[in-house]
């Protein structure tokens, strides 16, 4: 195999190799070569397909701006990436790499038939074409396009590597490690700063590394920067992060970044992850994040062999590389003849710098004549040929029709250098058009942060330099040398980009986007630059527009005659370079996605053979399925056994809030619609909650445990907010109020035992209470001792039997719960989960809170009035209540539902209608809320929101369902034990 | 992510510890069971839903817990001050001199 | 009378780290959850026999029990001996709002060189020992939980948070704890 390595050239070791395959075929790298530069070494520079026209297209960059050679990474089945660049992937040994977006081979594509097409898919194709019939789209376009379009395939496994987030904070965050940015990390840095140092390659040095005729403070630029670094590495308050891309600036300093930890590793420790989040809020930032080459538009510009100048240099000063034998140059500005320059005294044959301005920098052209090379100035590439790589070049003198064809097997072009604004652009940064070198650049900086070097439009060393100190605010003064000032650079097509021709001009690489495209979106209405990139799609591939934003824009203005300030610039959104989703999730995987909130009981619970549900974030016991028994099953005996034993349940989720001080209950009466003033220590009571527009927010029982502490509970999911309420109006409203507010949710292990044996359970792990319905009633709450450790036992019941919830600290919940399940099992009673809890409380017609209700339901309108104390002159809620859309006639209330059928049970949420047979859209009375099969009355209950449903008592309402109309019969809400015996044991 | 000044905890932190709580200075009525329904709608219901200068609640839920208020410019993000629940409407800074007392806290 | 209960520790059988970071569930400890205006400081301050903290992100010792700033009206008392800590602030006479929290909260002990660096994949504080010096704590975030976080040592901090929620600290720590560097 020929290798392009050049004897001498580059900073790569020839010893250290790395074996990669690319489509099937092995290669031999150098350890730290890109996937670029590694194949170019090997002659190859196909690297990919379009997106639109599957054409060839090779490397065309030597960094994160590249729109073509886009390639599918694998070390794995598992660990695969698609749309990888391969001017950013190192080479690790071993590296499975493959061409996309072609079939069967790279070099033979039977996409490459739309190329033939293409005149008929101009822009805007798409939508104009696949408009009609509508239903067409989903079924035959869009499926047709997808298989089509696109550019990699997704992997399928889940991805088996782990990542990282790290929150940091610094004084100085420096974004690029060119030679501005260095400069001004080292500046900062010794003025003791705390600094962070980014930047996107393996290396630092920017545009040093290809730029080898510069020197700094004496030294080569490349080494210089070498030296600068060891110097920072070796302070503490500098941290250095190389292949690290700062992908977002947000608000306040906030900034993104994604550090490649593991893809350039052939066997990466396990342990690391594969990337890291940085979230760093940095006092002061300085963007030094240089500029980036912008391509030539003329026809077929995007042949294999054809690349940027600069992209040329770094892989022959760099990686040693020779891009080409027989070189072309097709330039607008002066670096790309530093790049002939370096080619040529690498020995390369370079035949022609192909110059469209008619003067160039004398200096430059001078250097190259000597060498021998022949310039052409005022002359352009009017066109190229070569079908997997370039063979010649047309070229003509500008005006003139009379051409030549030179060959060449590589094309080197320079449209100049467009400075990286993305970073300053999404902090919110201002630019301004500086029409004399035809570049936006930084103006009005919004946050603390400062734009240095060439992202700031400074072309001289000497000003970058000082300029990158004084950024970093430190006393360093540094002076450099050039051989050559640069001047030059152009925007827009070039000429042979067929003002009035059908050529294809290529602006945008990756997304297929011509100067005709452009030119087309024009003519065809679209004047503002934001509708000609959604209609071309120009600057929306995954490079976000870094080689193409420019000349696009340039030839919009052209075409609409203005300048291009009154065209517009689209927006820089982050990330400025693809990030994944691995990243931006980081720890938040498994078992970390979301916290899983376990009750003391969890493990007694699994024991005990509990299904789970989860309820927010708690994992609920379900039902506790006996051996053979599903769901239903399980749910029925459980039902059956508490009333007619007893059964035990976890209560321990339910939210608990201790208020204590002396104005305690002088804050509850605000809170909720009850009165607290006539609670007795020693008793509970159930309490509701509206909000300030009297709808119904919480319910849960109040126990006073003394003048000035009550002990109030809320709703499973309701806990976080009805503490941040209270708080709110404690806080902003009723300041004065001395009384405060502690959760304690999590503070007590609760156990309901519920049932006829409840008390017979309890009674021996009871000391110092007497549990008689005489001295604690149903309603009553007590401090004691269960098991010898403090306690706080409640006569309580969600159950409408005899009931109590036992309160130990939750370290001891364990032990207590053994010990009861124990006594309880012993009598033939049962555990029970949510769903029992359920069944049990509606056959009760008690209502649960964001299930029965729903923010519309007033505490009326539930069957609660009688909570809403009438003579308390404030409560939060009460002039909401007496709105008068909340004191009409016919609202809807909850009642009771029992279906003609007693076997059928209602879906919740279905709609409730008085006349089925009315014609569609029915009149709608409301609709279930809650509906169970009760194993203990035999038949189904229901419980609805029905308009005006407590007068309809008795009348057959409908039920409408998409194959069937279930009647069913209004009832009141209490379906077991009417009168309520049970409940006072 | 916005860097938010507490004026409890007398620093700047991050947004996350915080949350949003709509527009600041609506006192609830002290007589408010004798209000007509259309105050109660002015109070209970209507907001200004401020472009620009903006005065609002914020909850430094997960940190010190405090309620406050701050002035922020809703369309640039910038936070112009923040300062104690109770305290008046405060003035933007730099606009016009302070009616009230000194305020602790800053501009983040 | 019924047999004792024992108790069952959150996190019983934890065990996570590395080299740069020690993970270790607390002992078990005594908690109050501490309310008082200013007024009431001088005298609850006595009665616990150490200095309430008043400067925010402050905590202050003494008796073996530590008592952490959460918030201007709000402290956070940790006794990892014999507790008392309701009776000592029931007899301070002050005003106050004293709530057992003992078994709400649960903590662990993140030492090493790797410490704040683990604690900083998931909390959004500044951790170095500049802007969070040793003594300082405060509520904070942990990923998606809330904690308080004390520092114990220039390398040790003591991160409490409520029992539901300590199997997600423990566990982001200990895979945090593999990306911290010594």
């Amino acid at each position: 195999m020929t290798t392009h390595r050049i004897k001498g050239a580059g900073r790569l070791t020839p010893a250290r190799t790395a074996r990669f395959t690319f489509d099937g075929k092995i290669y031999t790298a150098l350890e730290g070569d890109t996937v670029a530069s590694a194949l170019l070494a090997n002659g190859v520079h196909l690297m990919g397909r379009s997106f639109k026209y599957h054409r060839p297209r090779g490397i065309l960059t030597a960094g994160p701006e590249e729109p073509n050679a886009l390639l599918d990474v694998s070390r794995d089945a598992a660990r695969r990436q698609p749309n990888v660049r391969a001017s950013v992937q190192e080479v690790f040994d071993g590296a499975i790499i493959r061409s996309q977006n072609r079939w069967p081979f790279l070099s033979f594509d039977i996409g490459g038939f739309n190329n033939l097409l293409s005149a008929f898919f101009p822009a805007g194709f798409y939508y104009k074409t696949f408009m009609w019939p509508r239903e067409a789209w989903a079924k035959l376009y869009e499926p047709i396009i997808r298989r089509a379009a696109g550019l990699g395939v997704a992997p399928k496994e889940a991805d088996p590597d782990h990542y990282a987030n790290r929150f940091a904070h610094c004084d100085v965050l420096v974004a690029g490690g060119g030679a501005a940015g260095l400069t001004a990390a080292l500046s900062a840095a010794q003025t003791g700063a705390d600094v962070i140092l980014v930047d996107e390659r393996a290396e630092v040095g920017g545009a040093l590394l290809f730029d080898t005729a510069v020197t700094i403070d004496g030294k080569p630029g490349y080494d210089w920067a070498q030296d600068v670094l060891r110097q920072l590495k070796a302070m503490p308050n500098v941290r250095v992060l190389t292949r690290t891309t700062v992908f977002g600036y947000y608000n306040h300093n906030f900034l993104g970044l994604v550090e490649r930890v593991t893809d350039h590793l052939a066997s990466p420790d396990a342990a690391l992850p594969r990337e890291r989040l940085w979230q760093v809020r940095a006092r002061k930032v300085v963007l030094a994040t240089g500029a980036i080459e912008r391509h030539m538009v003329f026809a077929n510009n995007d042949r294999p062999g054809i690349l940027l100048a600069s992209a040329a240099r770094l892989y022959l000063n760099h990686y040693g590389v020779a891009v080409g034998s027989k070189v072309g140059v097709y330039t607008a500005h002066d670096s790309a003849y530093e790049a002939a320059i370096d080619l040529k005294r690498a020995g390369v044959d370079v035949v022609a710098i192909v110059d469209c301005r008619a003067k160039p920098g004398e200096a430059v052209v001078s250097a190259a004549r000597g060498l021998g090379i022949e310039v052409l100035t005022g002359y352009s590439v009017i066109d190229t040929a070569g079908h997997l790589r370039i063979s010649s070049i047309t070229v003509a003198r500008n005006g003139s029709s009379n051409n030549r064809k030179i060959p060449v097997d590589a094309l080197l072009m320079s449209g100049g250098w467009t400075p990286s604004v993305h970073l300053f652009s999404q902090s919110r940064g201002k630019l301004k058009f500086d029409a004399a070198t035809e570049r936006f650049l930084p103006d009005v900086h919004v946050q603390d942060c400062v734009s240095v070097g060439a992202c700031n439009g400074t072309d001289d060393l000497n000003t970058l330099l000082s300029d990158a100190a004084a950024a970093g605010g430190g006393a360093l003064r540094l002076s450099g040398e050039v051989p050559f000032a640069w001047t030059g650079g152009m925007i827009g097509a070039a000429e042979g980009a067929g003002k009035d021709k059908v050529v294809k001009a290529f602006v945008d690489f990756q997304h297929d986007v011509t100067a005709k495209d452009i030119r087309l979106a024009v003519r065809e209405g679209m004047h503002s630059i934001e509708h000609i990139k959604r209609f071309t799609t120009n600057g929306m591939a995954s490079d976000q527009g870094k080689l193409s934003n420019m000349h696009g824009l340039a030839i919009a203005a052209e075409m609409l005659g203005k300048e291009i300030p009154k065209v517009g610039l689209t927006t820089f959104r982050a990330p400025y370079t693809p990030v994944t989703y691995g990243t931006l999730i980081a720890h938040s995987r498994g078992s970390l996605f979301d916290p899983a909130r376990k009750t003391p009981l969890h493990a007694e619970l699994v024991k005990a053979g509990a299904e789970f549900e989860d309820v927010g974030n708690w994992k609920r016991a379900w039902y506790f399925p006996k051996r053979g028994e599903d769901m239903h099953q399980a749910v029925n005996r459980e039902c059956r056994t508490a009333r007619t034993v007893a059964g035990v349940f976890d209560a321990s989720t339910l939210g608990k809030i201790e208020v204590v001080g002396p104005d305690a209950a002088k804050f509850l009466n605000l809170m909720y619609t009850n009165a607290w003033d006539n609670l007795k220590p020693g008793k509970c009571r159930y309490g509701i909650m509206t909000r300030e527009d009297g709808f119904v927010y919480d319910d849960g029982v109040v126990g006073r445990l003394s003048e000035d502490r009550f002990h109030v509970t809320t709703t499973t999911g309701g806990a976080p907010r009805v503490l941040h309420h209270m708080e709110d109006y404690l806080q902003t409203e009723f300041p004065d109020l001395k009384v405060w507010l502690t959760s304690t949710t999590e503070q007590w292990s609760v156990i309901a035992v519920q049932g006829p044996k409840a008390r017979e359970i309890i009674a021996p792990l009871v000391e110092g209470l007497d549990l008689s319905n005489e001295a604690f009633p149903h309603m009553s709450v007590a401090e004691c001792t269960v098991m010898g450790v403090p306690a706080r036992l409640f006569r309580v019941s969600f159950t409408g039997e005899l009931g109590f919830e036992v309160n130990v600290p939750a370290d001891y919940g364990a032990a207590v719960w053994k010990a009861i399940w124990s006594r309880t099992e012993a009598m033939g009673g049962c555990l029970y989960g949510t769903e029992t809890m359920h069944v049990l409380r509606a056959e009760k017609g008690y209502i649960i809170v964001g299930q029965d209700t729903d923010g519309t339901v007033t505490p009326d309108d539930a069957g609660y009035g009688w909570a809403v104390s009438k003579k308390k002159p404030d409560f939060v809620g009460i002039r909401g209540l007496k709105r008068p859309d909340l004191m009409r006639e016919g609202r809807k209330q909850l009642v009771g539902l029992l279906t003609r059928d007693p076997a059928e049970v209602l879906e919740e949420g279905g709609q409730i209608v008085e006349n089925p047979n009315q014609v569609k859209p029915m009149t709608m009375l409301g609709h279930v809320t809650s509906a169970y099969w009760s194993e203990n009355l035999g038949r189904s209950i229901a419980i609805g929101l029905v308009a005006n449903g407590r007068a309809r008592m008795g009348e057959t309402l409908y039920v409408p369902m998409k194959d069937k109309t279930i009647a069913v019969e209004v009832t009141d809400m209490v379906f077991f034990d009417k009168e309520g015996g049970r409940i006072h044991g | 992510m916005l860097l938010i000044h507490c004026p409890y905890c007398g620093e700047d932190r991050s947004e996350l510890e915080f949350r949003w709580a709509g527009e600041a200075h609506i006192a609830r009525p002290d007589t408010i069971s004798a209000i007509s329904d259309d105050e109660f709608a002015e109070y209970f219901f209507m907001r200004d839903n401020t472009k620009g200068i903006a005065w609002e609640r914020w909850r430094h839920i997960h940190g010190c817990g405090r309620f406050f208020n701050a002035i922020r410019d809703t369309v640039s993000d910038k936070f112009l001050l923040s300062y104690k629940a109770g305290l008046p409407r405060q003035p933007v800074p730099g606009s016009e001199p302070a009616a009230a007392p000194a305020v602790e806290g800053g501009v983040a | 009378m019924a047999e004792l209960a024992t108790r069952t520790l959150p996190l019983a059988g934890a065990y996570g780290g590395s080299p740069a970071v020690q993970l270790q569930p607390a002992r078990p400890a005594a908690r109050i959850s501490l309310r008082a205006r200013p007024d009431a400081v001088e005298a609850l301050s006595a009665a616990l026999g150490l200095s309430l903290p008043t400067a925010p992100k402050t905590s202050a010792t003494g008796g073996g029990r530590t008592a952490l700033w959460l918030g201007p009206d709000e402290w956070l008392v940790i006794d990892e001996g014999d507790s008392g800590l309701m009776q000592a602030t029931a007899a301070s006479g002050a005003v106050h709002s004293a709530t057992d929290v003992s078994h709400r909260n649960t903590a662990i002990l993140v030492s090493g060189p790797g410490a704040s660096q683990a604690l900083n994949a998931g909390c959004p504080l500044d951790l170095s020992l500049k802007a969070f010096p040793v003594g300082a704590c405060a509520r904070t975030l942990f990923g998606k939980i809330e904690v308080v976080l004390l520092r114990t040592g220039p390398d040790a901090f003591r991160l409490e948070c409520w029992r539901s929620f300590s199997d997600y600290a423990f566990g982001l720590l200990a895979e945090a704890a593999t990306d911290a560097e010594i």
